[in-house]
């Protein structure tokens, strides 16, 4: 929700990042207040996976150019765990599987690490069990979930619920959702948004990373940016994505010169 | 090494066999008489055997260790970290030598489980139809010279429907120095038997130098469903050697997971024939080494039979400038049609003059078969570290839980808690030494 007072949670100026030499990011600004859920949108090879790895720290990219505030501090001085511990948390595209790790005790150990790095106390195995569990139920998830290895012969969208379920306890102020749609059906398409419009509130943010306008009909934007070619292209409300599904991304190519400039 | 040092430390070795007259032989004294016949033909292996091309067990023909003398002064309190909670039953053998004082058969398992003199006489057509009959001692120098010293050994006869729940724990624990035992086990399955046996090598001093030369040996009739886990952590100078043989029967199913942690030079040959319709094993292992280890596991899944099913899984972790070795050996005979194979072999090199030596080897004579294998060696892959450091842990804690979750893989597979519990401690303690 846009309130005019709210604080800048994230502040994303000019900046420019690459990955074995060749730029992706060309200069993106962007500004998210607590409260707000931005949408970025784009084609495959736009760069908006890439911001989305570049926020949270991947040591494959470099930072050539520009500066990101988070919540205040200088966020690209930060290696990925410590900017976890701050508080920004991403939602992979692809979780990653751990066989050999049951997914509880990974959950306790990310949980217990982060609560550690905050000041707070940490969770012994009964405590954290009861408070996973509570969580779970907002995700519709089975309590065998907690036994199975990290997200190991889980089905597409198990991995994304277990990545919402992470979400969730780890209370991030600020939410990085990379594709969080991709290879979900409808149904746990909706059951993965109502856990994000769940966690976020007034004191948090999210950006939501999708290529189909289907997922903001169940997480409604406040902001809708377009990227082309490693820039924000276009800047709009929830109706820009309607207005895209509408016409493709075609449009945003003949309309961006007009439309150049407009920010959030 | 030459020849004549090799044929002289055979010699040594053989010389303190006792020999008696002929005429006096049983028929156990002449499985040994044909035992250290085969063994005075053969030669140690050398870097030259297409066997043995990746370990040199050169250094060993230089400790000609005699073989251990009963001498065991251990009390049950000696062992208490050794055993195992879930396993009532236990059999004892310090250096090779069985050690009744520290073992405890319960009154069901009495006449199942016990040291081989014990059934001489009374078993003597299913041990003459076992004993050697599984393992090859022509072309295998140690298993011949096993058996030329085969004296005491765990015997374990599961009788037809027979089912066991809690696991059977074989303890070998090597107490002397210098010296070489010659740990044999002996386990069969008759029809329809159902059970657990934990073969476990370990040791009381950390860096004691002495040879392990093991023997077991498996058979399992129809239906009889076996799990073998095996564990080796002898002391870091150790030399062990060990040949396993299983004999699979008619859609028996065989299930064994191998944990390798300890000695300087380990050879681990695990055969297995299929020697029935229908019969299945899952076969899991790993090896997890550091400073200048070497381990070095060899198996063969011999499908002689069709509507076979084998699954193996093998993984090595190799720290420092340790190396592993792999060669995993699949034949699929004329005769086994319809066979279902797999084989994967993953390997973890956690620095740079770590080696890793794998070898999947498939001989497929068959032609309606499925057979797939595969191997991997790398290092932790970025992309995991990246996605457990954006939860919050460092990238040490990340490598440590990624190097830890390889192992667990299959330590995880271990149907008893406690001994679970106890490796994962030791791989967890590995990993963290970073």
């Amino acid at each position: 929700m846009i309130k005019k007072d709210s604080s800048n949670i994230l502040t994303i100026q000019g900046l420019h990042a690459s990955i074995n030499g060749t730029e992706i990011l060309k200069g993106i600004d962007l500004t998210v207040r607590s409260g707000e859920i931005h949408a970025i949108m784009g084609l495959n090879g736009s760069g908006k996976s890439t911001l989305a790895k570049v926020l949270a720290g991947h040591s494959a990219y470099e930072v050539t150019q520009g500066s990101v505030l988070f919540d205040g501090s200088d966020l690209l001085a930060l290696p990925a765990e410590e900017r976890a511990r701050a508080g920004l948390f991403l939602a992979f595209q692809y979780p990653i599987e751990i066989p050999g790790v049951a997914n509880t005790q990974f959950l306790r150990l990310a949980y217990n690490t982060v609560q550690t790095r905050r000041g707070k106390e940490e969770l012994d195995p009964l405590e954290f069990d009861d408070f996973v569990r509570e969580k779970m139920k907002m995700l519709d998830m089975k309590p065998d979930f907690l036994n199975r290895s990290v997200n190991e012969g889980f089905s597409g969208g198990e991995k994304k619920r277990n990545e919402v379920l992470q979400m969730a306890l780890l209370e991030p102020k600020l939410s990085i959702l990379d594709e969080t749609d991709s290879g979900l059906d409808i149904d746990a398409l909706k059951i993965v948004a109502q856990g994000v419009n769940q966690i976020a509130n007034q004191n948090n943010a999210m950006i939501v990373v999708t290529h189909y306008q289907r997922l903001l009909d169940y997480i409604v934007p406040d902001y809708v940016h377009i990227m082309q070619s490693g820039r924000i292209v276009m800047t709009g409300g929830k109706e820009l994505a309607l207005e895209l599904e509408t016409h493709g991304y075609d449009w945003i190519s003949a309309n961006k010169q007009s439309l150049a400039g407009v920010s959030a | 090494m030459t020849a004549s040092l090799q044929s002289d430390y055979l010699q040594y070795l053989l010389a303190s066999w006792d020999i008696k007259p002929a005429e006096s032989l049983s028929w156990l004294d002449r499985l040994r008489a044909e035992a250290i016949d085969r063994a005075g033909t053969q030669q140690l292996p050398t870097k030259k055997d297409e066997e043995w091309r990746f370990t040199d067990i050169s250094p060993l023909a230089r400790l000609p260790f005699q073989a251990a003398t009963p001498k065991c002064d251990l009390q049950v309190k000696d062992i208490e970290h050794l055993k195992l909670k879930e396993a009532e039953n236990r059999l004892v053998f310090v250096d090779g030598h069985f050690a009744p004082q520290l073992s405890i058969i319960t009154g069901s398992l009495s006449h199942i489980a016990g040291n081989l003199p014990a059934y001489l006489g009374s078993r003597d057509a299913l041990l003459q139809s076992h004993l050697s009959k599984h393992v090859g001692i022509d072309s295998n120098v140690f298993a011949a010279l096993n058996t030329a010293f085969l004296r005491d050994a765990a015997v374990i006869v599961f009788p037809k429907e027979f089912v066991l729940k809690q696991p059977v724990h074989l303890l070998f624990i090597a107490t002397q120095s210098e010296v070489t035992s010659y740990p044999r086990s002996l386990i069969i399955g008759e029809p329809g038997s159902q059970a657990t046996v934990i073969e476990d090598y370990v040791s009381l001093q950390q860096s004691a130098a002495y040879i392990t030369n093991s023997v077991t040996e498996i058979s399992l009739a129809e239906h009889a469903r076996i799990q073998h886990i095996r564990v080796q952590r002898e002391s870091n100078q150790a030399f062990h050697l060990a040949n396993c043989a299983v004999s699979l029967g008619q859609a028996s199913h065989f299930q064994s997971t191998a944990v390798t942690l300890g000695a300087q030079i380990s050879r681990y040959n695990m055969d297995i024939h299929i020697m029935n319709k229908a019969a299945e094993c899952d076969i899991s292992g790993l090896s997890m080494i550091s400073g200048r280890q070497l381990a070095d596991t060899h198996t063969c899944i011999d499908h002689a039979q069709p509507h076979g099913i084998s699954q193996q899984q093998h993984k090595c972790i190799v720290d420092d400038a340790a190396h592993a070795v792999f060669n995993g050996k699949i034949i699929v005979r004329p005769h086994a049609q319809r066979t279902n194979s797999s084989q994967s072999s993953r390997n973890l090199l956690l620095s740079k003059s770590a080696q890793i030596d794998t070898k999947p080897q498939l001989e497929i004579f068959a032609d309606d078969v499925k057979c797939a294998h595969g191997a991997t060696v790398g290092q932790l892959d970025a992309e995991e570290i990246f996605y457990l450091q954006s939860r919050g842990l460092s990238e040490t804690e990340a490598r440590n839980l990624l190097t830890f979750a390889f192992g667990a893989e299959i330590i995880n597979r271990i149907p008893v808690p406690s001994l679970k519990q106890q490796l994962e401690h030791v791989v967890l303690r590995q990993t963290q030494s970073h």
